[in-house]
C-alpha cells in the first residue's frame, strides 16, 4: 500500500510539527509514508472565498500528484472535506470529463488522519503517551462534512495517561471559517470568546482537534488572553510516547506547539 | 417603458425591485453585526432563546425513527414542485377560482401592495387585521398600507410587540426574539392606550394585556390579510399553521380575506401535507404538532369569509428558480431551525442581516431575491460550519449555496469591472504560486521573513496592517517556523520524491 501524506499548505508553512507527528504515528504502526514534493494546496480557500476558477489549477495539481498512490492521508478534516465535496464541483464547472473522473477516484482514497487510523488500519490504540488534561473540539468539517464521529475520541481515550474532559457545546463552531475570520472579524471573535470560555471551563491545559486552522484561531485567542491553556493538534498527541514525550514548555525548547501562552507555533 | 420582446431567447426574470419592501439593509453585514455584537442584552436574549428552541427541537426530532426519510421526502416533494412550478400554479389558480376565490398575480412587491390597497379601498375599510406572514413583511405591506391611510394590525403576539415597538422582526418564527420581558412590558405600557398601568413582566400578564387589546379588533374587523404556509394545487386549499389562535380568528371572523403567498409555497397534493405537517412543527417550535392548523378552500357560503382573494407573489422568485445551483433556497418552509443552530445568527441576531429573512436561509435567499449586488455581504456571513444543513427539514445544502453565491458575487464583479478587486488579484496571485510546486517552495522560504515580525517573542501580537489587523486584533499569530515541513522532509529523506 503506497501511502502519501498530504501535509496541507497551512501545516507545511506554519505547523511542520503536525506533519512530522503524522509521519511518526503512521511509521510506528508499520506503514511507509511518502511525501510527494509537488503537492501544494487543495484550493479550499479559493473556492470558499468565491474564486472557483482560480481553484482549478490547484485541483488539477492535487489530482495529478496524488493519483498514483493507494491512499492519501491528511491531518485536516477541512481540507479532506474540500477534496471530497468541492473538487468534483470545480472539475465539473471548469475542467475536462477526464479531470472529473480523476478527482473522483483521488477523493475516494483520501482520508483524514483519524478516519485512516480507525477505519482503514482498524487501530484505536496507537501506543501514545500524553500525561495531560485534554479537551477535544470536533471541528465543523470533521464533524459534519466527514462525519468522523467518535473516531478522534476513541483514539484519545486509548492514549496512556491522558485525561480526557468533555468540552461543553463542543459542536459549536469556533468562529474560524477561513476568510470569515477576516471578513467578519467581530462575529468570528464573538464565537471564539464562547469557545475559549468553554475550553477554560473544562480546566484542560490542552484543547486538541484535527485541524490546524481552527487550532491556530483558538490558540491565538488563548495566547492573547494569557489564558493558561493552549492548542495541540491530535496528530501531535498521538505521536507522543513514553520514550519521546512531548514537551509543552517554552518556545525555545518546543518550537511547534500551536500558539499558547509563551509558546509558539 | 415596456420590456423588449425576445422570442425564443430565455431571459433572466426580474429580481425584487429597490425602494420597496424589507429585503435590503442599510449597512453591510460586518458593520451591522459589529453594532449588534456590542449589545450585551441582545446577546443574552438571543443566546437563551435559541438554546431553548434548539434543545426542544432536538428532543422531538429524536422521537421519530423515520426523521431522515421524512426529510428526504420533503426535499423530493419540493424539488419536484419547483421543477413543475408553472403547471402546478395554473392548477392552483383553476382550483381556487372553481371554489369561489379570486386569484391575482403580482410580479413584485409594488404590484402586490397595489392590489391589496385597491381591494381594501374597494370595501371602504380603513383597518385590517393581519395573520403573521413573512411575505407581507418581505413586500413592506404594512408600510404601504399606512401610506395609503389604512391601519394594519398585527395579531400575532410577537409581531404585535414588533409593531408597537416601531421595530423590525429579527427572526422568521419568533420576530421579537431580541426582546425580553422587561422590554415588552415597557413597549406595552407606552403603546397600548388601555393597558393597566400596574402591568408586570410576567408572561401571563403580558399575554393577557395583548389578548384584551386584540379581542376587540378581531370582533370588529371587516378584512383580514394572511400569508400561507402551504397551498395545495389539486384542491386549491390554503393552509396556515400557528400557535396562538389569532390566525384562526383572522381567517374565520372577517367578511373578506386576502392571502398573499410566495409562488414557491405550493405542494402538489393534499397527501403531501402528511410530510410537511410532521417536518414543520418539530423543526420550528420544537412541538410534535402545532396548536392550530387552519385550512380553507375558496369560499364556503354561510361559513367564514364570503370573499377570498389569493395574491400569488413572484418578487424575484422566478429569478431564483432560474439559477440551477441556487434554486433550492426556494424549497424553504420557513421553519427557522437553521437560524436557531447558526452560531453567527445566535450572536448577531436578525437585524444585522438587513432583510426579513435572516440567518443561514436569509443569507442564501435575500441575495438571490434582490440580485447579488444588493446583498453582497450576506453570503460571507457564515463560517460554513454546516449546522444549518444538518437541521434543515428539506435538506437545503445551505453551505454549498453560500459558496455558489460567493462565486456568483466575485464573477459578477469581475464581469462588470475592468480592474480586478484587490482580493481577486491576491487570489489569482496565490493560485499562480500554489499551482506550481517550485513557486510554492520559494514562497514558503520567503514567507519565513515573517519571523522577523516576532523575533523578540514567539508569537506575533497586534499588527496594524489591513488583513493582519483583522486577525491580530483578537488573536495572536504564530511566528512562522524556522523550517517548513517540506524542507524538513527533504533534509531527512534526501529529497526523495
Amino acid at each position: 500500500m503506497r501511502i502519501a501524506l498530504f501535509i496541507t499548505c497551512l501545516a507545511d508553512a506554519m505547523f511542520p510539527e503536525v506533519g512530522k507527528a503524522t509521519v511518526r504515528v503512521l511509521e510506528r504502526l508499520g506503514q511507509t509514508v511518502e511525501f510527494p514534493a509537488e503537492q501544494t494546496c487543495c484550493g479550499q480557500m479559493h473556492v470558499n472565498t468565491g474564486y472557483q476558477k482560480q481553484a482549478l489549477p490547484l485541483v488539477e495539481q492535487f489530482a495529478e500528484v496524488f493519483a498514483p498512490y493507494d491512499v492519501i492521508v491528511a491531518p485536516s478534516g477541512s481540507c479532506v472535506g474540500s477534496i471530497r465535496h468541492q473538487h468534483a464541483m470545480i472539475a465539473k464547472r471548469f475542467g475536462s470529463p477526464a479531470l472529473g473522473k480523476q478527482v473522483e477516484s483521488v477523493a475516494a482514497k483520501t482520508y483524514e488522519l483519524s478516519e485512516f487510523l480507525v477505519d482503514a488500519l482498524d487501530v484505536t490504540d496507537v501506543g501514545a503517551y500524553f500525561p495531560h488534561r485534554v479537551t477535544y473540539h470536533p471541528t465543523c468539517h470533521s464533524l459534519r462534512m466527514l462525519d468522523v464521529g467518535e473516531k478522534p475520541i476513541k483514539l484519545l481515550r486509548a492514549v496512556d495517561a491522558l485525561e480526557l474532559v468533555e468540552l461543553p457545546a463542543a459542536d459549536q463552531c469556533c468562529g474560524f471559517g477561513g476568510t470569515f475570520a477576516i471578513k467578519n472579524a467581530d462575529t468570528s471573535t464573538a464565537m471564539l470568546a464562547d469557545k475559549m470560555r468553554n475550553v477554560l471551563d473544562t480546566g484542560a491545559e490542552i484543547c486538541t482537534a484535527g485541524d490546524s486552522s481552527c487550532l491556530m484561531h483558538i490558540g491565538g485567542g488563548l495566547s492573547r488572553l494569557r489564558a493558561g491553556a493552549k492548542t495541540v493538534h491530535l496528530a501531535q498527541i498521538l505521536a507522543a510516547t513514553r520514550e519521546e514525550p512531548m514537551v509543552l514548555g517554552r518556545a525555545e525548547r518546543q518550537a511547534d506547539v500551536h500558539a499558547g501562552p509563551e509558546a509558539v507555533l | 417603458m415596456s420590456a423588449p420582446v425576445m422570442l425564443g431567447i430565455p431571459t433572466i426574470p426580474p429580481t425584487s425591485p429597490r425602494g420597496v419592501g424589507n429585503l435590503r439593509g442599510e449597512d453591510r453585514f460586518p458593520v451591522a453585526a459589529r453594532r449588534a455584537l456590542a449589545d450585551t442584552q441582545l446577546r443574552r436574549n438571543l443566546g437563551k432563546a435559541t438554546a431553548t428552541i434548539r434543545s426542544k427541537r432536538a428532543q422531538v426530532v429524536a422521537e421519530l425513527s423515520d426523521w431522515e426519510e421524512l426529510r428526504e421526502a420533503g426535499r423530493q416533494l419540493k424539488v419536484h414542485t419547483m421543477a413543475n412550478l408553472p403547471d402546478y400554479l395554473a392548477q392552483l389558480e383553476s382550483a381556487v377560482i372553481a371554489q369561489g376565490g379570486v386569484v391575482h398575480w403580482a410580479r413584485d412587491a409594488n404590484d402586490a401592495n397595489a392590489i391589496v390597497i385597491d381591494l381594501v379601498r374597494g370595501k371602504g375599510v380603513d383597518e385590517v387585521v393581519k395573520v403573521k406572514s413573512m411575505a407581507t413583511q418581505e413586500i413592506g405591506l404594512n408600510e404601504a398600507l399606512e401610506a395609503a391611510g389604512i391601519a394594519p394590525l398585527e395579531t400575532d403576539l410577537a409581531e404585535l410587540i414588533v409593531q408597537l415597538g416601531h421595530d423590525k422582526p429579527s427572526h422568521i418564527l419568533v420576530p421579537a426574539i431580541h426582546r425580553n420581558r422587561a422590554e415588552i412590558r415597557e413597549i406595552f405600557l407606552r403603546e397600548m392606550a388601555e393597558v393597566d398601568p400596574a402591568l408586570t413582566d410576567e408572561p401571563e400578564a403580558l399575554a393577557g394585556a395583548a389578548r384584551q387589546h386584540l379581542r376587540r379588533k378581531f370582533l370588529s374587523a371587516k378584512m383580514a390579510i394572511s400569508g400561507a404556509n402551504f397551498a395545495i394545487a389539486e384542491t386549491g386549499t390554503l393552509g396556515v399553521v400557528e400557535s396562538e389562535g389569532n390566525g384562526r380568528m383572522c381567517l374565520t371572523l372577517p367578511d373578506t380575506l386576502i392571502t398573499i403567498m410566495g409562488i414557491e409555497k405550493l405542494v402538489p397534493r393534499w397527501q403531501d401535507l402528511e410530510v410537511f405537517l410532521q417536518l414543520l412543527p418539530r423543526s420550528s417550535t420544537g412541538e410534535r404538532m402545532n396548536p392550530y392548523t387552519s385550512m380553507w378552500t375558496g369560499v364556503t357560503p354561510g361559513d367564514g369569509p364570503q370573499e377570498f382573494h389569493l395574491i400569488l407573489l413572484d418578487n424575484g422568485r422566478s429569478a431564483v428558480l432560474a439559477d440551477a445551483q441556487g434554486r433550492d433556497a426556494l424549497n424553504c418552509i420557513r421553519c427557522s431551525a437553521c437560524l436557531n443552530v447558526c452560531p453567527v445568527y445566535e450572536r448577531t441576531g436578525g437585524h444585522a442581516y438587513g432583510s426579513v429573512y435572516p440567518g443561514p436561509i436569509g443569507a442564501i435567499l435575500s441575495p438571490q431575491l434582490t440580485g447579488i449586488e444588493d446583498n453582497a455581504s450576506l453570503p460571507y456571513a457564515s463560517s460554513l460550519c454546516g449546522a444549518c444543513y444538518d437541521v434543515c427539514p428539506v435538506k437545503i445544502n445551505i453551505p454549498e449555496i453560500l459558496v455558489h453565491l460567493r462565486a456568483k458575487h466575485t464573477e459578477t464583479y469581475a464581469a462588470e469591472h475592468r480592474v480586478p478587486s484587490a482580493e481577486a488579484s491576491a487570489m489569482s496571485a496565490a493560485a499562480w504560486v500554489m499551482s506550481n510546486p517550485k513557486r510554492w517552495t520559494l514562497a514558503l522560504r520567503s514567507g519565513r521573513l515573517g519571523r522577523l515580525l516576532g523575533r523578540k517573542r514567539d508569537v506575533i501580537g497586534q499588527v496594524p496592517v489591513p488583513l493582519a489587523k483583522q486577525w491580530t486584533d483578537a488573536r495572536d499569530f504564530a511566528r512562522p517556523p524556522k523550517q517548513t515541513f517540506r524542507d524538513w522532509w527533504a533534509a531527512e529523506h534526501g529529497g526523495v520524491r
